[in-house]
């Protein structure tokens, strides 16, 4: 069987960026390195695409990521993830709608449109609420909501300053966390590891220097990672779940751009050689595993 | 810490002295000490730094 054509597409050479190409120049593969500030896609002309039999999006960028994936499965390269589910992934409402859609127990999460709908439905949910944009990552632009008149202010700024989507309001109840979250990892169906990132601050994310210990994977845990990552269609996928109080674990949302640097090191487990065998796997070749 | 053969250079934002680990790859991200200024290495040959990108508001997971 000839070896596959791989590409990976990115913008930054991040440590876990180095962990994958290392990997495949260690199985001696056959991969590019595509930079996604210089690719083009010409609409007429995919043939420069379709030689890849795989293509591993690591685009730092979101929409660059989902852009790139909508045109190479349009023209029928696979891509890890693929576009319709890095359309899930990225946006916390759609994810919200999946996961609902689904039964995958998650956070109470209210949609509105407006400043006054917002207002209400912050209101319905009761203080303190948290406000996210639908796009967005590493806990940027979260706002726990205390009060009504930081309520009034924070919906007026979105409108005001921000692009279209910061009037998409995305309003999702506050839980008392134990100091911590949890990030589960999802490969091929399997929940292969899971950290615990702690931190003082109400935000748990890791790329806001967060600390990150071992959490084990109880059946409890991988039954719920499993139906998220299904819900959202499925590949490799990082889970966020919060321990509720009373109603136990929930699903937060699930990333399809995963970030390992620290649950790699944290948990020994090989999510660089997992993605390759998942790219693997989509490019038809199974046997080279 | 400094890697066998590393190769040191000056920070474009402060000239202050990065030093470059031997194994260093194009388009890797290292931190002046001096500034803090994340810069990207452009070309390996020639050696070229440059200011990394800034984040912006799609980056992430």
């Amino acid at each position: 069987m000839p070896k596959p054509r791989l590409g990976v597409l990115y913008s930054r050479l991040r440590v876990e960026e180095k962990w994958i190409f290392a990997d495949l120049e260690a199985r001696g593969l056959d991969y590019e390195r595509l930079d996604d500030r210089t690719a083009v896609f010409d609409l007429d002309d995919p043939g420069p695409w379709q030689r890849f039999d795989a293509v591993l999006i690591r685009s730092i960028s979101y929409a660059r990521g989902l852009y790139a994936a909508r045109l190479l499965n349009g023209w029928g390269v696979p891509t890890l993830n693929p576009a319709t589910v890095a359309e899930v992934c990225g946006d916390k409402l759609a994810s919200a709608s999946a996961f609902q859609r689904a039964g995958v127990p998650q956070l109470r999460t209210l949609a509105a449109f407006t400043v006054e709908s917002a207002l209400e439905a912050i209101e319905a949910l009761g203080y303190p609420v948290v406000l996210k944009p639908v796009v967005g990552s590493w806990g940027r632009l979260l706002a726990k909501v205390n009060d009504r008149e930081a309520a009034e202010a924070l919906l007026e700024h979105k409108a005001t300053l921000g692009s279209y989507q910061h009037s998409i309001f995305c309003v999702q109840e506050y839980v008392e966390k134990p100091g911590r979250d949890i990030r589960a990892f999802v490969s091929n169906g399997e929940t292969v590891c899971a950290i615990y990132r702690g931190a003082d601050h109400w935000i748990t994310n890791t790329a806001r220097g967060g600390s990150s210990t071992v959490c084990p994977v109880t059946p409890e845990l991988d039954t719920l990672c499993r139906a998220a990552a299904a819900a959202v269609g499925g590949g490799v996928l990082g889970v966020d779940l919060i321990e509720h109080p009373e109603r136990g674990l929930l699903v937060n949302e699930v990333n399809h751009t995963l970030e390992f640097h620290t649950a790699r090191p944290t948990t020994g487990v090989d999510i660089p050689g997992l993605v390759v065998d998942e790219l693997l796997r989509l490019a038809g070749q199974e046997a080279a595993l | 810490m400094t890697t066998t053969n590393a190769i040191s250079t000056l920070c474009i934002e402060c000239e202050g002295d990065v030093l470059l680990a031997g194994d260093v790859e194009q388009h890797e991200i290292v931190v002046c000490p001096d500034c803090g200024v994340d810069l990207e290495v452009i070309s390996l040959q020639p050696l070229q730094i440059d200011v990394a990108p800034m984040e912006e508001e799609d980056w992430g997971e």
